[in-house]
This record gives structure tokens, C-alpha cells and sequence, in this order.
């Protein structure tokens, strides 16, 4: 008989009948309370207000292809502005017949991104990688092995931002460690040094950073010393996300149980082995979706080296639609560039959901 | 690094003290010291040599010198031929202002986003997912630039969009109606100045009175002078926006700058708020929703009498850190053109060049506009900690 029972739950119910608990399990969830209806109602009175008339702006009454003449006559989005900038947004001034260069820098770096994310090639090979690949990315970008190389003024677009980013997070990295285990320790000078750091460069915005690295920097050299502009505004994002990461390393270091520690030291572990071997692996493997976080962070901000000058992709985005040819087209210039910070963004933070899942003990 | 159980220094009580304050390797901190100081002071002689050559002078004497250059938006009276240090306070109070409206604003919104995302009505936090997404993936600069293009876009005065209440939305910016006052009494500033005072007295002593008697005595302590001086011939008056040729009088004009700032920091961190608002909800038992339940309460009085009082005991660090961060990215007004004290820092240390002196100023306000927002905070989180 529980046989029977067992067979006949273990039978999927007919598609209709499904169809009629779904319905219930809406209608419960939708009109179930007088406040409960009065919400549904309100929220769709409100997509009736703001679908239609996007809709109608984004797809139907927009111009697909042609030129900024086409586009004028019509009161939709002028998506032929995008395909015809493209390729500035994409690259910035970097000069088009050498556009190959930093296109495949860009591959590289997302795809040493890509490879970093899947757990089994974590180990000891990545830092070298990362190292390896960033100097590649930096070579291409400045040519000059089969072309006139390229100055740094005219880098620009997605390669510049992704090198800002990426570059930024790996030079933040071994500074991080330092200041972590910096703020941890018990000798004075140094905990009063990395403290004071953190705290300051956490204290104040980005562009304060930038400016300090625009502005002060060129005044705090000795004369005639120059530094380039473009590494400066790194150096300033490096010091910038190695201040929050030095947070998150130290949160990771206060969660492995000092058992390990006095374990470690029982081997006869001097400190900079224990940390290596023992104690940094067991830490920054806790924090590893805090740093997906802190990525998602750093490539946002990047957008603000805007103030500085610098051509980022959203720089080169806006600048697009100050094209005379095209003046004007900024919100299909910013919606464009939206999608492709929400795509980075949003699969970076699914990543780090999933992450977290994953490393938790059991699971 | 605390090695429990390690040997320590031995010696006197003296010395024993001054090791463990120092910590390991004394020799090695005092060489760290050494090379930092030396860094610090090779980056200051080259500054110094390098302004000497530039003809400039290390300090802060230019802040008295006339700045010479317009702020668009000021809250204090402000001209170019004012000095450097009062163009630096003008930047200063818009950055306050930004920072409080936008912190009271966002807080608000992402209340309603939050409770708005748990009432239980799928189709309505799916709604508040969306947007939280959208907002959190995408640079806060980016949604910036949308607003700028967004507040530009606006109709001019002429023709200006009134979503009602006197209430105008132009491209020279947002007009709002204002009270004014006209024939104020002498005498009415000192006797608010007594009401406040009486209504501290009644919060000191709320122990001992009753609500009812403690709301007569503030409500009195208030209407009085109100009363008497509307009798003795004060006129409050709604002062309008109204359309005067090209543009609007009367009322208060929030500037296109502002507003684009103000709602672009609003839209962003009513975002993140609204997910502190919503963890702090979950954290909250589910038993106490049952509670409010058998009580006899309706949904909405189990949220805001036994609810949402405990959310907050979750929420006020997570706020603190989202205020912090509003409190920074208002310098980003920078790039929409607002003038706020990172803006006016900038045009500063361009002028002059005494970029060092004014970038230890932006510094200095920044790390103490920190500290001033965490002690609120912290003294609030105090107040509301769990006492065992």
C-alpha cells in the first residue's frame, strides 16, 4: 500500500493541475489581502505610466540604421549613433589602424578575470599569471614592436578601463597583505603606520586620491623628474583599493582560529612561512567573494578618472555624442554604456553570490 | 602579531612595559620610522625647492588673498573679489547641505523601498529588485551624467512641468514655494528660544509626567507666542514661484546642479539603504511578527511599533557606512559642475598652485566630517544596543 502511495507521488501531476496550484499560489500572492491587491494594482498603474512610453522611445519609433539626419527626423532612440561610434567608445582616441593591440590586451586581462574565478586554478601559478599577462596587456597597449609606439595620452576606452581595474586590484594585492598584517601586529611603528594609512585613504574620496596624484605628485618630485600622468592615476588606484582590501584581509586573518597559529609556531614556523603556508591560504580563501565585491567597487570607480582627464570607456562614451556629426545622443550613449557596466557588474555579483555558497563549510 | 604563552622581555617592571607597548623587533620599527620620516621629508624639501622656483610661498597665507573666480551656487553671501578661504566655506556648506538633505532623503526612500520589498506582494519587490539592481551594477558617475542630461532635457521656465503644490521643474533648475513672514514681533525669536527650552526641560523629566500632560505643555509652550503674535499683526504669507518674463520669482530655487546631484545621490543610495533596511527587517525574529500578531496588531502596527525599532539595532552601522560613503561621493559634483568643497578645492590649487596646502585642507575636512557622522552614529547605536 505505501508502495502504492509512494508510486503514485512520485508521478508528476497532470500540466493542468499544476497550472490551477500555480494560478491559486498568484492570486494568493498577488490579491490575497486588501493591501495585498491595492500594491498589485498600484505597481501596475505604474509600469501602464513608464512602460509604454520607454518602449515606444527605445524600439519603436528608433532609428536602427542611417545617419544623424534619419535619427533627427524620428522622435525615438538613435541606435545607428551607437554602431557608428562603436568603435570610439570602445577604443578612445588610441589611434584605429592599431586597434588590434589593445583589443587583444583587453582579451587577455578578462580572460586571465574569467580564469582566476574558477576555483580549481586557484594555486600558485596565478600570481605569476596575473604578473605575466598585466605586462603583456601594458606592452601591447604601447606598441612600438611593429608600429610607432603609442603614448599613454591616447589610451582610451574599455582597454584603459579594464587595465585601470585589473591592474589596480593585482598591485593592491601584496600592499593589502602588508597593511593587514601591518595593522595586526603587535610592533608599534608599524600598526600606527598601516592604521594610519587605512584609515586616511578610506576617509577621504577617490578624487581627493586623484588629485593628490594629478595635482601634488608632479609638485613633490625634484625637478625634473617626470612621472606619467596615466601612471599616476594607477599608482593613486592602487593605493586607493589596497585600503579597503587591507580591510577585508584583516577581517579573513581575525577568522582563522589562533589553533592554527599556535599550531604552526609548534612546528617551529618562523613568522613570514607560517603566514605563507599556513595562515594567509586559510584567510583569504573566507574573503574571496568580499574581493569580488571590491572589484565590482574598483571598476565603477575607475569611471571617476573622468575628472582627471583620463578616457575611460564612459569618458569616451560621453564624448562620443560631442561628435558635431552626432551632437547630442547622450542618453543612448549613456544607456549603452550602462549595459555593459550592468553586464560586467552583474555577472561579477552573481559570481560572488554563487561563491559564497560554495565555500560555505558543507557546501 | 600576540603570541600567547611567548617569553617575554625580562627585567625590570619599567622595561618589561615599555616592550610590550613597543612590541618585536625594536631596531627593525625604529629603521621602518627612519625611512618613512626620510621619504616624508624628501617629498617636502622637493615641494619647497619647487614652489621656491615656481615663486610660490609654502603655506597658507593665500587663503587670505581675493579668489577671483564666481561660485554659482552659494549659501552665504559670496562675490569673487572674497577671499580664498571664504570661496573654500562656501564649498563647504554646499557639501552640507548635499550631505544632509541626501542622507535624510535617502534614508527615507530606502525605508519605503525596503518595507516595500517585504509587504509580500511579489509583483512590487520584484519592482524594487529591478531597480536595486540596476542602480547598484551601474557607476554612480554614469547615473550622474544620466540626471545632468536628464534636468537639462527639462522644458525652460516658459514652459515649465508643474507636478502641482507650486512646484516647478525648469532647466534653470526646481522652484519651490517658501513661507515668508512679514511684520515678525521682536519679541517672537526669544520666546521660541523659551519653548525649546521648556520642551528640553519636558523630554528630561518625560519619566515623571504623563504623555498627555508632557504634549499639552510643549503643545502650549508652542502655540503661545504663534497665537499672540498672529494677534498682534503677523502675516505668514505661501510665497509661489510665479513666471516673470524668462523666469521664475518668489520661492526657493533649487539649482540644475543641485538638483541633478541631489537626485542622483538619492536614487543611488536610497538603493543601498534600502537593503540595509531590508536585512535588518530579516534579521528580526519571525516570532516577534507573531507576537504583534496575537496582540491583536495589523500588519503595518506590528511593523512600525515591534519591528522596525529592533531593524534599527541591525541597520545603524550598515547606515553608518552608507552615509560615510554619500558624505564622499558628493565630491563628485565635481564632474556635473556643482561647487562643492572638493570642486572649489580644485579650482584652488589650479589657481594658485599651492596644491599641497589645499589638498591637506580637502583632506582634513573630509577625515573630520568622518569622525563627526561615526560619533553621531555610534552615540545613536549606543542609545540603542541591546543592554544585558
Amino acid at each position: 500500500m505505501s508502495e502504492f502511495s509512494a508510486a503514485l507521488r512520485a508521478v508528476p501531476p497532470p500540466f493542468f493541475v499544476r497550472l490551477a496550484a500555480l494560478w491559486r499560489q498568484w492570486r494568493a500572492e498577488l490579491f490575497g489581502t486588501r493591501l495585498n491587491a491595492a500594491l498589485t494594482l498600484g505597481s501596475l498603474a505604474f509600469l501602464a505610466w513608464a512602460v509604454p512610453p520607454v518602449f515606444r522611445w527605445a524600439v519603436l519609433d528608433a532609428t536602427w540604421t542611417g545617419t544623424a539626419e534619419t535619427c533627427a527626423a524620428s522622435d525615438g532612440a538613435c541606435w545607428a549613433f551607437i554602431g557608428e561610434k562603436l568603435r570610439f567608445m570602445a577604443f578612445g582616441p588610441y589611434p584605429a589602424e592599431l586597434r588590434w593591440q589593445p583589443a587583444l590586451a583587453t582579451t587577455l586581462l578578462l580572460a586571465l578575470v574569467v580564469a582566476s574565478c574558477v576555483p580549481r586554478l586557484w594555486g600558485r601559478a596565478l600570481p605569476p599569471a596575473w604578473i605575466a599577462a598585466i605586462a603583456a596587456a601594458v606592452l601591447l597597449m604601447a606598441g612600438g614592436i611593429t608600429a610607432p609606439s603609442v603614448p599613454t595620452g591616447q589610451w582610451g576606452g574599455m582597454p584603459l578601463t579594464v587595465l585601470l581595474c585589473v591592474a589596480g586590484l593585482a598591485g593592491a594585492f601584496p600592499l593589502a597583505v602588508l597593511l593587514a598584517i601591518g595593522r595586526r601586529s603587535n610592533m608599534l611603528v608599524a600598526r600606527v603606520l598601516a592604521t594610519g594609512f587605512i584609515e586616511v585613504v578610506r576617509g577621504v574620496p577617490l578624487i581627493a586620491v586623484l588629485y593628490v596624484a594629478t595635482l601634488m605628485v608632479p609638485l613633490m618630485l625634484p625637478a625634473g623628474m617626470m612621472m606619467d600622468k596615466l601612471l599616476r592615476t594607477q599608482i593613486a588606484i592602487i593605493l586607493f583599493a589596497a585600503a579597503y582590501m587591507a580591510e577585508i584581509i584583516r577581517a579573513g586573518l581575525q577568522s582563522v582560529p589562533a589553533g592554527q597559529y599556535e599550531a604552526a609556531r609548534a612546528l617551529g614556523l618562523p613568522f613570514w612561512p607560517l603566514m605563507r603556508l599556513v595562515v594567509l591560504p586559510q584567510a583569504l580563501r573566507t574573503v574571496i567573494p568580499s574581493f569580488v565585491t571590491l572589484g565590482i567597487g574598483i571598476l565603477q570607480d575607475t569611471t571617476l578618472v573622468v575628472v582627471i582627464g583620463v578616457f575611460d570607456f564612459l569618458n569616451a562614451a560621453r564624448t562620443a555624442a560631442t561628435d558635431p556629426d552626432w551632437l547630442g545622443f547622450y542618453d543612448e550613449a549613456f544607456i549603452f554604456a550602462a549595459s555593459v557596466y550592468f553586464l560586467l557588474c552583474f555577472a561579477a555579483s552573481r559570481y560572488s553570490l554563487w561563491l559564497e555558497r560554495r565555500l560555505q563549510p558543507g557546501g | 602579531m600576540t603570541r600567547p604563552g611567548s617569553p617575554g622581555p625580562r627585567g625590570s617592571g619599567i622595561r618589561r612595559a615599555l616592550a610590550a607597548w613597543c612590541g618585536d623587533h625594536p631596531g627593525g620599527q625604529v629603521l621602518l620610522l627612519a625611512g618613512v620620516l626620510l621619504l616624508f621629508g624628501w617629498l617636502g624639501s622637493n615641494t619647497v625647492q619647487n614652489m621656491h622656483r615656481f615663486g610660490l610661498r609654502p603655506g597658507f597665507g593665500f587663503l587670505a588673498q581675493p579668489a577671483n573666480f564666481e561660485i554659482g551656487q552659494a549659501l552665504i553671501e559670496y562675490s569673487s573679489r572674497d577671499t580664498y578661504a571664504r570661496a573654500v566655506l562656501v564649498g563647504l556648506l554646499n557639501t552640507l547641505e548635499i550631505a544632509v538633505a541626501g542622507c535624510l532623503l535617502a534614508s527615507l526612500l530606502g525605508l519605503v523601498l525596503g518595507v516595500a520589498r517585504l509587504a509580500g506582494n511579489r509583483l512590487l519587490s520584484g519592482l524594487v529588485q529591478a531597480y536595486v539592481e540596476l542602480i547598484r551594477n551601474t557607476p554612480l558617475l554614469l547615473q550622474l551624467f544620466f540626471w545632468s542630461a536628464t534636468v537639462h532635457a527639462l522644458p525652460p521656465p516658459r514652459r515649465a512641468l508643474a507636478p502641482g503644490a507650486g512646484i516647478f521643474l525648469t532647466n534653470r533648475g526646481v522652484f519651490v514655494p517658501t513661507l515668508g513672514f512679514d511684520s515678525v514681533p521682536d519679541w517672537l525669536a526669544p520666546a521660541f528660544l523659551a519653548a525649546a527650552i521648556v520642551i528640553v526641560g519636558l523630554v528630561l523629566l518625560r519619566r515623571h509626567l504623563t504623555t498627555g500632560l508632557a504634549l499639552t505643555l510643549a503643545a502650549v509652550s508652542v502655540a503661545t507666542p504663534i497665537g499672540v503674535a498672529l494677534a498682534a499683526g503677523l502675516q505668514v504669507s505661501l510665497d509661489v514661484p510665479e513666471l516673470d518674463g524668462f523666469n521664475f520669482t518668489g520661492g526657493a530655487t533649487l539649482g540644475p546642479e543641485f538638483t541633478t546631484l541631489l537626485v542622483g545621490l538619492v536614487v543611488n543610495f536610497a538603493a543601498t539603504n534600502s537593503e540595509i533596511v531590508r536585512s535588518g527587517i530579516v534579521a528580526v525574529p519571525r516570532g516577534q511578527w507573531d507576537a504583534g500578531r496575537a496582540l491583536g496588531f495589523c500588519w503595518w502596527r506590528t511593523l512600525r511599533l515591534i519591528v522596525l525599532p529592533q531593524t534599527l539595532r541591525v541597520a545603524i552601522p550598515l547606515l553608518t557606512s552608507s552615509y560615510l560613503n554619500l558624505v564622499k561621493s558628493s565630491s563628485l559634483a565635481v564632474a556635473i559642475g556643482f561647487p562643492d568643497l572638493t570642486s572649489v578645492i580644485g579650482t584652488t590649487a589650479n589657481q594658485t598652485g599651492q596644491a599641497v596646502e589645499a589638498i591637506l585642507i580637502l583632506g582634513g575636512v573630509y577625515l573630520t566630517l568622518n569622525l563627526v557622522i561615526s560619533a553621531i552614529m555610534n552615540s545613536a547605536n549606543r542609545r540603542l544596543a541591546l543592554r544585558v
